[in-house]
């Protein structure tokens, strides 16, 4: 693995429909996003955030992030998730990985090509996904080179601050 | 190239001949909404210039009154932002009250053939209103009001052709819960109703079942023009230029699925999930619930609040049970004083609270606790969603969440009705 385009991590396995309250729950809504990445899965995996390490992969299933706009892609880049890779993604949760400049991608079949603890490793310069147990290496579907550009380059945020259109950020992670 | 009501309303915004799945959509916004959630400090940025502050609109829904100094924090920054850049259309706490989604219906906001976007996932409840419409994030909202556009990936579309009329007793949710339960999740997928039935849904119909189209995790939810809605666009917004979008005839479908109102049920939606999870109220009946609220940006409108109070009116509440109610804005909250439905509902041991997010989103004036069990007519029942993660939450129509309140237990509402349905 080489270049700041190829990352790879333990992998973390979640099913169809993990939905946006799961990983922001409501009574998180209101408190800083540091605290609000300390509450990811809290209701249905409280062990994800024990034992994760910096880098971990999540893969999910079919329609991953349903549920509401709230900023829960920013909770899983500031818990450290290295990125996330699923059957299907949620619109809306995808804008937000966008924004957020959060790695969030689509890859048909990866919710059986890997089992959890395995090492999934991704490259977006040549779009694939490879499992290092199995040596399988799937297609990841790539994103419009607008979307991307903004996802890897942090989001739309610090995009909208260089345009002058709005105030730079001088509090925590954002 | 002949296009669906989705693909020519994001090919005019976006100034292309054609729009077509797999494009992406770089689209002017005609009406963003802020509500006041985008205004918390964690998500929020001073905004130093603004596209154009007449194509803005606030509306402070989800704490509202302020339950916390952070909520009253964030609504002192709404204002400051609305008096900065002179943006007329701030609804506050009080007359102009409501949630964004049904301030948007009230006042016309939503203009049918052009695209608006907020910060909250319910959005395409003005889908009702032939507009795309789409929840997006707190960033898009910025990017959105300072660059004047948004972007969208165009998905497939799926087509709902509407047959006969709905019986007594049934209502527009009970449609929600029928296509959640057969056909699942439309993930990046455009949902658009349409055909001989559509007529027969009241506006307020159409805007539960466009406001549900987030449950179905549709990219937009989007109804065709008719005579109703154009004299509804022309009494409450008259001097709005409106562009009706019909779909091109030879345009194409993932699939066109033809639904027969007249052969539905009452439905609900067993906890922890909306779609795939739909059974006749028959089959959980005599389930025990602690709480039935109706109210949301899908189930506070005047329409509901009717269907509570024809419900309940001369009986009570059942000891132990708690009736929510909770209209979509001041002006559906007063109408509904004028009607008698707000004297009806207290009267028989309802709650009738101000307009707000609410209970819907697990916030204030209806949270539940451990344990306890929730029937709603609102927009969610994912676990933790109203209260507590142990408390289990079922959805059901307004209908069915009152004649609950009045046995404590699930109960099918067809009684209520002429021409029972049970």
């Amino acid at each position: 693995m080489s270049g700041s385009n190829a990352l790879g991590g333990k992998v973390w396995k979640f099913g169809d429909n993990i939905n946006t309250d799961l990983m922001l729950p409501g009574p998180w809504l209101y408190r800083s996003a540091e605290e609000q990445a300390k509450a990811v899965f809290i209701n249905n995996r409280p062990e994800f955030l024990r034992e994760m390490q910096p880098g971990d992969v999540i893969i999910g299933g079919f329609n991953y992030g349903m549920g509401s706009s709230r900023p829960a892609a920013r909770s899983l880049r500031n818990a450290g998730v290295g990125f996330l890779l699923a059957e299907a993604l949620n619109g809306l949760f995808l804008r937000n990985c966008v924004n957020f400049g959060f790695r969030a991608f689509e890859c048909p079949g990866v919710s059986t090509a890997f089992d959890e603890g395995d090492r999934a490793e991704l490259s977006i310069d040549d779009w694939t996904a490879t499992n290092t147990r199995t040596g399988q290496t799937l297609a990841v579907t790539p994103i419009p080179s607008m979307l991307l550009e903004m996802m890897l380059g942090g989001g739309v945020l610090p995009m909208l601050e260089a345009k002058g259109l709005i105030a730079r950020h001088q509090a925590q992670a954002g | 190239m002949p296009m669906t009501i989705t693909e020519k309303i994001l090919a005019r915004a976006g100034g292309e001949a054609t729009m077509r799945p797999g494009d992406l959509a770089v689209v002017d916004v005609e009406t963003a909404v802020l509500m006041d959630m985008t205004f918390l400090p964690e998500g929020w940025r001073e905004v130093l210039k603004l596209h154009d502050p007449s194509k803005v609109v606030i509306a402070f829904d989800h704490l509202v009154p302020a339950p916390t100094v952070q909520a009253a924090t964030a609504h002192a920054t709404g204002r400051k932002f609305a008096a900065r850049f002179g943006i007329e259309r701030l609804h506050d706490v009080g007359l102009d009250q409501g949630i964004a989604h049904a301030v948007v219906a009230d006042r016309g906001y939503a203009i049918p053939g052009t695209v608006l976007v907020n910060g909250d996932s319910h959005t395409c409840a003005a889908g009702a209103f032939n507009c795309a419409a789409r929840g997006v994030g707190g960033p898009d909202m910025l990017y959105a009001i300072t660059m004047g556009k948004a972007w969208f990936r165009v998905g497939e579309t799926i087509r709902y052709d509407f047959t006969g009329a709905l019986r007594p007793g049934v209502s527009a949710k009970d449609i929600f819960l029928y296509i959640a339960g057969t056909h699942g999740a439309h993930v990046n997928q455009n949902v658009e109703y349409g055909g001989p039935g559509m007529g027969t849904l009241s506006m307020n119909g159409r805007r539960t079942l466009a406001t549900m189209g987030a449950e179905l995790s549709a990219e937009f939810t989007i109804f065709e023009p008719d005579d109703l809605l154009n004299d509804y666009m022309r009494q409450v917004n008259p001097l709005t230029v409106t562009h009706p979008t019909m779909p091109d005839p030879d345009c194409v479908y993932r699939e066109r699925r033809t639904i027969d109102l007249g052969t539905l049920e009452p439905l609900v939606a067993l906890p922890d999930a909306v779609v795939n999870n739909s059974v006749p109220v028959g089959q959980v009946e005599g389930q025990h619930i602690d709480q039935a609220f109706v109210g949301s940006c899908a189930n506070g409108t005047l329409d509901d609040l009717a269907v509570v109070a024809h419900v309940v009116k001369g009986r009570r509440v059942a000891k132990g049970t708690r009736l929510i109610v909770t209209p979509g804005t001041q002006t559906i909250y007063l109408a509904a004083l004028k009607a008698g439905y707000v004297e009806t509902i207290t009267a028989a041991g309802g709650i009738v609270t101000p307009a707000t997010c609410g209970a819907c989103v697990g916030g204030h004036l209806g949270a539940i606790g451990p344990d306890e069990v929730c029937l709603t007519a609102s927009t969610r029942n994912f676990k933790g969603r109203m209260g507590d993660p142990s408390a289990r939450i079922y959805m059901g129509s307004p209908a069915t969440c009152a004649a609950s309140a009045l046995t404590g237990v699930i109960t099918h509402p067809g009684s209520f009705f002429a021409g029972d349905v049970a």
